[in-house]
């Protein structure tokens, strides 16, 4: 199964902006940032087809899973 | 010695100096601000007129070594909304006429002849001078010629061309550490400053300190309020990228408001991205981060270098970004920033004359995405004054109305900022209900509805939404009383020392005995306070109202409308 990880902020450094790999079916959204090597206690917000999620999800074929961590503005 | 209201009248040309009502004495700030407009403003009066008052007022805090608590709070019945207004600034000068005894500033009246003037201010009270040499001067170049006149640690509160010219969409700007400036920007307040003939205000420089009742108990506060922003992880991200990091976080979510309120999502998103951003200000050795005022420990804002690594803008903000970025459909960073710059040179809130170019563009005035042109406007039309110049400068309600739009993102004539409301519903309720019309500052949702701070709640549900706005704008009205910088509430939702270590510095400022529960009725009492004004303006529930083609124009990705019932907006004011 394929889908694409998008990456935010600091989180690109040394890593990537935007990937497509192949992941086996059950991949959840905390395996993928654990196989990163994310600290999960970085991440803010995560997205699956710009909709939030939460770390159990899983990801399905084509999905775009957006990785940001804490951040803010406004 | 006790603080002072100072008391300027444009009309007799005379100041003189007060002592503060009881009933001010608890506030600062936009508490202040718009309790000073409610109760000495006709409600109905003409803002560019005589009628009107233009009130100055530092913060509870401003003035003190407590952090980031270096805003000044500028309020006045609006020229562009018609509704009361408050907006505040960074810079130097709260800090300075708190540090002089100044509770408050009131200008009134306005003089008959053609002549305009500039106010100084010391501790004993003000001087009013008539002014001839910076007319017509950008803002830029009047603080390099007030600091070269009367020393460069003079404050200075200034408009430039636009608040000359009367531009509805004129700001007010304050020089910061660095000699650049921060702007008191929506409302078009710089406008009611040109009304009154004042061309700009220096503020002496003083070696005061402000009382404090209790010096230890406020330093053991400040040392915990400090540590609880320091230590925020979004305070940090603020450093490193400035607000702009949300343009590719909103962008994901389906809420950036793209070619004029037509798409959620822009191709160009990564071009003017914060990390984008970031990135080009290291490459070219500006600064990624620079602070507003001394004492700010967040530094969010940052100094973006030309190509040869020169100043080319700073305080470059996300709503800025978004706003000729997305929304004018121009991805080029180099062409924002200049356009930004200029923008505040001219004095001009840099939210209401993108979003207004959005609208030309639609209209045909000028194509999307074309970064030149718009260059071109700033300067040749709006700078120099022109019939297309002033159009602009008045308005995205302005724009629309005289080139038969029909989609104009505005909320009692004032323009929508970067978060789609129908992609992200609690903004909505923010924009509806606002004292101020449209004004993401107001009760900023985005941290819960995307950011995921101070709880988590889904931006495409309508539940709820009339709740989380309501509880942040309560709590901004508080805020914005304290002299503090907004941004002190992403430590505040989160970590529970930062509120009580702010409120105990309340109290040891002042030696008294505030709780949350205080604070809290505070924000309260301040919204009902302009509400009442808006109502006396002639507003109703009818105004509060997003435009029309929200709830008729759904938005891509998520291809939702605007649909939370004028029933639930009107229940914002129950409380």
């Amino acid at each position: 199964m394929q889908f694409n990880v998008k990456l935010f902020a600091y989180f690109r450094d040394n890593r990537f902006k935007e990937r497509l790999s192949e992941y086996p079916e059950g991949t959840t959204v905390e395996d993928v940032i654990r196989s990163l090597d994310i600290d999960l206690e970085e991440v803010g917000v995560l997205m699956i087809n710009s909709r939030h999620c939460t770390l159990q999800q899983e990801p399905q074929e084509g999905d775009q899973l957006a990785i940001f961590p804490v951040v803010g503005g406004g | 010695m006790a603080d002072k209201i100072f008391r300027v009248n444009m009309t007799d040309l005379t100041a003189k100096v007060e002592d503060v009502p009881e009933a001010w004495m608890g506030l600062g700030g936009r508490g202040l601000t718009s309790t000073v407009v409610a109760a000495e403003v006709d409600p109905t009066c003409n803002p560019l007129g005589s009628k009107n008052k233009l009130v100055f007022a530092p913060g509870l805090l401003s003035g003190t070594t407590a952090a980031n608590s270096g805003r000044l709070s500028c309020g006045g019945k609006s020229p562009l909304t018609g509704t009361i207004k408050e907006a505040n600034a960074g810079g130097t000068s709260a800090q300075l006429l708190a540090r002089l005894g100044i509770k408050a500033l009131i200008i009134e009246g306005q003089p008959k002849g053609d002549k305009w003037y500039n106010l100084h201010v010391t501790e004993d009270g003000v001087t009013i001078n008539e002014e001839t040499e910076t007319l017509g001067m950008g803002n830029f170049k009047v603080v390099e010629t007030i600091n070269e006149r009367l020393g460069a640690k003079t404050g200075v509160i200034t408009i430039g061309p636009a608040g000359e010219m009367k531009m509805l969409a004129a700001n007010i700007s304050v020089k910061d550490p660095d000699n650049h400036i921060r702007s008191n920007g929506r409302g078009g307040l710089g406008a009611v400053m040109g009304s009154k003939k004042i061309k700009f205000i220096s503020v002496e420089p003083t070696m005061n300190k402000v009382e404090i009742a209790d010096p230890e108990a406020f330093k053991t506060a400040n040392r915990t309020f400090a540590k609880a922003l320091v230590d925020n992880p979004i305070t940090q991200a603020l450093a490193q990228y400035g607000t702009n990091v949300l343009v590719n976080i909103i962008n994901e979510a389906g809420g950036l408001p793209t070619k004029n309120f037509t798409q959620g999502q822009f191709a160009g998103h990564e071009a003017i991205s914060g990390e984008t951003m970031h990135d080009t200000i290291v490459a070219r050795g500006g600064k990624p981060k620079h602070n507003c005022h001394p004492g700010c420990v967040i530094n969010c804002s940052q100094v973006y270098a030309d190509m040869q690594g020169g100043y080319r803008t700073s305080g470059f903000e996300y709503e800025t970004i978004w706003a000729f970025g997305a929304d004018c459909c121009i991805d080029n960073l180099d062409q924002v920033a200049e356009a930004d710059n200029i923008l505040d040179d001219l004095g001009l809130d840099s939210i209401e004359i993108p979003v207004a170019f959005a609208v030309a563009m639609e209209a045909g005035v000028l194509e999307f995405g074309d970064g030149a042109e718009v260059i071109r406007i700033l300067r040749e039309e709006i700078g120099k004054g022109t019939p297309l110049g002033r159009i602009i400068g008045c308005g995205a309600g302005s724009v629309g109305r005289t080139y038969g739009i029909t989609r104009v993102p505005v909320v009692k004539n004032q323009a929508i900022p970067a978060y789609d409301p129908r992609a992200i519903k609690g903004i909505g309720i923010t924009y509806a209900t606002s004292t101020m019309g449209a004004d993401h500052t107001m009760g900023y949702t985005i941290a819960t509805n995307v950011l995921g701070v101070g709880g988590s709640l889904d931006p495409l549900s309508k539940e709820g939404q009339v709740e989380l706005s309501r509880n942040l704008q309560i709590a901004t009205a508080a805020i914005d009383s304290t002299g503090m910088c907004l941004f002190i509430a992403f430590a505040a939702l989160d970590d529970a020392t930062c509120l009580p270590a702010l409120i105990d510095l309340i109290n040891a400022r002042f030696g008294i005995g505030l709780v949350a529960d205080d604070v809290t009725n505070l924000g309260k009492t301040i919204l009902k306070t302009e509400h009442e004004f808006n109502l006396k303006a002639g507003f109703t529930n009818l105004d509060d109202r997003l435009p029309e083609f929200f709830k008729e124009e759904p938005i891509a990705p998520h291809n939702v409308v605007w649909d939370i019932s004028d029933e639930a907006i009107d229940s914002f004011w129950d409380f």
